[in-house]
């Protein structure tokens, strides 16, 4: 099963190297990583999406827990969560495909953030299989000539917090 | 300011091998009395001279090793203790932060190498950080769940020239880090609980005890409730072994009365031991019908393997203090009845196998016989330092260990050529004891050459080679596995050790007969100030037993070479 793990880490060097040793080195899958400073400057928030069954999901958050650089840890898909995934996609744009891209591009609510002759790049915001449904929906309307992906933020429902 | 803060932190020795980027260190030691240097052959001995004296003391032992192979040496020593759960700092030189990631000479990414083997490092960026990284590392690698911590320091940062203000702190806090003080109470009272109606209760021991200084508490709790206990390799000592409750170690070279009484068992309280694969054999058969108890101090070790139905997590002295203080109150007695029964059970387990082996089909001596000997001569006091191999299983089991913190071995990583260091630690530490390395000739020539840095430091420990002429682990495998193809296991050319230490300065013995086992050895021992080498030719064909089956449950064993449960 699909977890969504998130970390508040002492933003030192070397801490993030840590983290993603850990994963390797105790044969954790890592799906996707987002790693970044808070308002606190001392602390960085990562979001780690991973795949196992319980007691796997248990050892990871157990072990992320005893590096020494880790502040907390929580799986936020034992509660309700909000997740997010940024998308840049450029697509190979000319023809009346252009306005079929645009329409697919509303339906989704992306937004054309460039445009040249030939192509769009377009800006997609959601939880990650709502991004996988853009690509699909594209079909062979378009051809993908990149895709750039930020990997998943999540944060908790309600008033829970993460935080010191 | 790194020697000052490792005198204020109250360090008396540290093992170490100078070079390059330590030249200022170096130069510091030089010029106090406070910290005593002691100069190893190899980096790796150094790191294991520090693990055993904090295996003996329970305090963290100091390294420090130059940039570069310097490192990289002592990385085995660092996994060694690591593995063990062993408190070590390990101070590395680095060079000069302007070449950091340029490939200068003796340059190596020491963080990133001891990364997946260490608590936690250290990178010094600013001479002033000196001093708290320092007591940092000391609190981090002896608090929580012990083990290493390596501070590299780059060379630009002990520049003698260069002052700066310098406070050793009192104490340490982190935010990040709040090793657990106490056991949850609810928790144990629901233990509690289950142990007092237990019928068939095995309490199951580990190094946590020894590390976490549990062994009177473990002694009293066992005492009390006339529950069995059987330890790991790292959890010898922890429970006096001449004792009529203790059942011996357990797991793949366990005692048969103990893996059976595990397997039976419907209680196990496991303390400060982690359920690794040597102990339990195949995960999906491990105890039947027990449920489980699970003291430790580390949460990730508990249900990492087989499954705790009650986790306790805490220090295992302050948890056992909680359970005595909950039974002496508790109205509830423990079933006398059931445990008449249970230990009448136990006997007749003993009495069938007890740790015999045939001594009659072979004139050659047998290891058992050596080991038994050297329990007999040192009066069961011995410090016991351990090379990896057949000799470390036949010391673990015939060697009765009636305190904690004598038997030194490399339990989880297994690292041979770790004895002798491991005794030169101990004996620097504890000069009037008695220390024995039992090793055998393949361990012992992995870090033979500290027998010279044992002559300038003045070290007389007693040396056991148990000389089967192979790697015999190896063989055995090979023997039982392999249809006796002995792939690389042979030595065929092995030193005359006799001269070999002699040309080091110390005393050679060479024993081929039993007869004169005894005599040798109390010599051996009499001789206080001499390092004393027994070479001790063994019967070559030997195999440890009881061996768990591979990928059975506790109770399958092959007893002897003809003999399976």
């Amino acid at each position: 099963m699909r977890h969504i793990i998130s970390v508040l880490l002492e933003n030192e060097p070397g801490a993030l190297s840590r983290v993603v040793g850990l994963f390797s080195q105790r044969n954790y899958n890592i799906e996707s990583l987002t790693v970044a400073p808070t308002e606190d400057s001392t602390l960085s928030r990562l979001t780690v999406t991973t795949t196992g069954d319980d007691r796997v999901v248990e050892q990871i958050t157990k072990q992320l827990n005893k590096l020494i650089d880790v502040v907390k840890v929580v799986d936020l898909s034992e509660g309700e969560h909000i997740e997010r995934e940024l998308m840049m996609i450029k697509l190979k744009a000319n023809g009346q495909m252009r306005a079929e891209i645009k329409r697919t591009c509303d339906i989704f609510r992306g937004q054309i953030i460039d445009v040249t002759p030939n192509t769009y790049t377009v800006q997609l915001v959601g939880a990650s299989d709502k991004l996988d449904a853009f690509i699909a929906s594209l079909g062979n309307m378009a051809s993908i000539m990149e895709v750039v992906r930020s990997g998943v933020s999540g944060i908790a429902r309600g008033e829970k917090v993460l935080s010191l | 300011m790194v020697v000052r803060a490792l005198r204020d932190e109250g360090v008396k020795h540290i093992y170490g091998y100078p070079g390059g980027a330590l030249l200022h260190v170096y130069d510091a030691l030089f010029q106090q009395d406070d910290v005593q240097h002691v100069l190893v052959r190899h980096e790796q001995a150094a790191t294991h001279m520090a693990d055993a004296y904090a295996r003996a003391t329970g305090k963290a032992g100091v390294a420090l090793v130059t940039s570069g192979p310097g490192a990289t040496n002592a990385v085995t020593g660092i996994a060694t203790a690591f593995t063990d759960s062993i408190p070590m700092v390990v101070i590395t030189g680095q060079v000069m932060s302007h070449l950091i990631g340029e490939d200068a000479f003796q340059e190596t990414d020491m963080l990133g190498i001891s990364r997946p083997v260490v608590k936690h490092n250290f990178s010094v960026r600013n001479p002033e950080e000196i001093p708290s990284i320092i007591k940092k590392a000391f609190y981090i690698a002896e608090t929580g769940r012990p083990g290493p911590v390596v501070v590299d320091i780059p060379k630009d940062m002990t520049t003698p020239t260069d002052r700066y203000p310098y406070e050793y702190p009192k104490s340490v806090k982190l935010r990040s880090y709040n090793p657990i003080s106490r056991g949850h109470s609810g928790q144990i009272r629901k233990a509690v609980d289950m142990m007092l109606q237990a019928r068939r209760p095995v309490i199951y021991s580990g190094g946590g005890v020894i590390m976490g200084d549990a062994s009177a508490e473990l002694t009293e709790l066992a005492k009390m409730l006339n529950f069995p206990v059987t330890n790991t390799l790292m959890g010898l000592g922890g429970y006096p072994g001449t004792d009529r409750q203790f059942v011996g170690m357990l797991g793949m070279h366990g005692s048969y009365e103990a893996n059976m009484a595990m397997h039976h068992a419907d209680l196990i309280l496991a303390i400060g031991a982690r359920f690794d694969d040597r102990v339990t054999n195949a995960v999906d058969k491990f105890c039947p019908t027990a449920r489980i108890v699970h003291i430790d101090i580390d949460p990730a070790s508990i249900s990492k393997t087989v499954r705790a139905d009650v986790p306790i997590v805490g220090p295992s002295k302050v948890v056992l203090e909680e359970m005595i203080e909950q039974i002496k109150d508790s109205k509830k007695q423990p079933d006398a009845a059931a445990l008449e029964t249970w230990w009448k059970q136990i006997e007749e387990w003993r009495s069938r196998h007890g740790g015999r082996y045939e001594t009659a089909d072979s004139e050659l001596m047998k290891p058992q016989q050596v080991i038994e000997m050297l329990s007999k001569v040192t009066g069961g006091d011995a410090f016991v330092c351990s090379d990896v191999g057949q000799h470390q299983m036949f010391a673990a089991q015939y060697y009765k260990f009636n305190k904690p913190n004598r038997w030194i071995n490399s339990g989880g990583l297994g690292t041979m050529g770790f004895g002798l260091p491991a005794a030169m630690g101990v004996k620097m530490n504890f000069p009037d004891a008695d220390v024995a390395c039992v090793t055998g000739e393949g361990s012992i020539q992995m870090n033979i050459q500290e027998l010279s840095t044992c002559k300038q430091y003045d070290l007389p420990v007693k040396v056991l080679c148990l000389n089967n002429q192979s790697l015999g682990m190896v063989r055995q495998w090979q023997d039982m596995n392999y249809e006796s193809r002995h792939s690389q296991s042979y030595m065929k050319s092995l030193p005359d050790f006799v001269k070999l230490v002699e040309a080091y300065g110390h005393v050679g013995m060479k024993v081929d007969k039993y007869a004169d086992l005894e005599g040798a050895m109390r010599e051996a021992f009499s001789l206080k100030d001499r390092l004393v080498f027994m070479d001790i030719a063994v019967d070559p064909f030997e195999h440890v037993y009881p061996m768990q089956v591979p990928r059975g449950a506790m109770r399958d064993m092959w007893l002897s070479k003809t003999e399976r449960t």
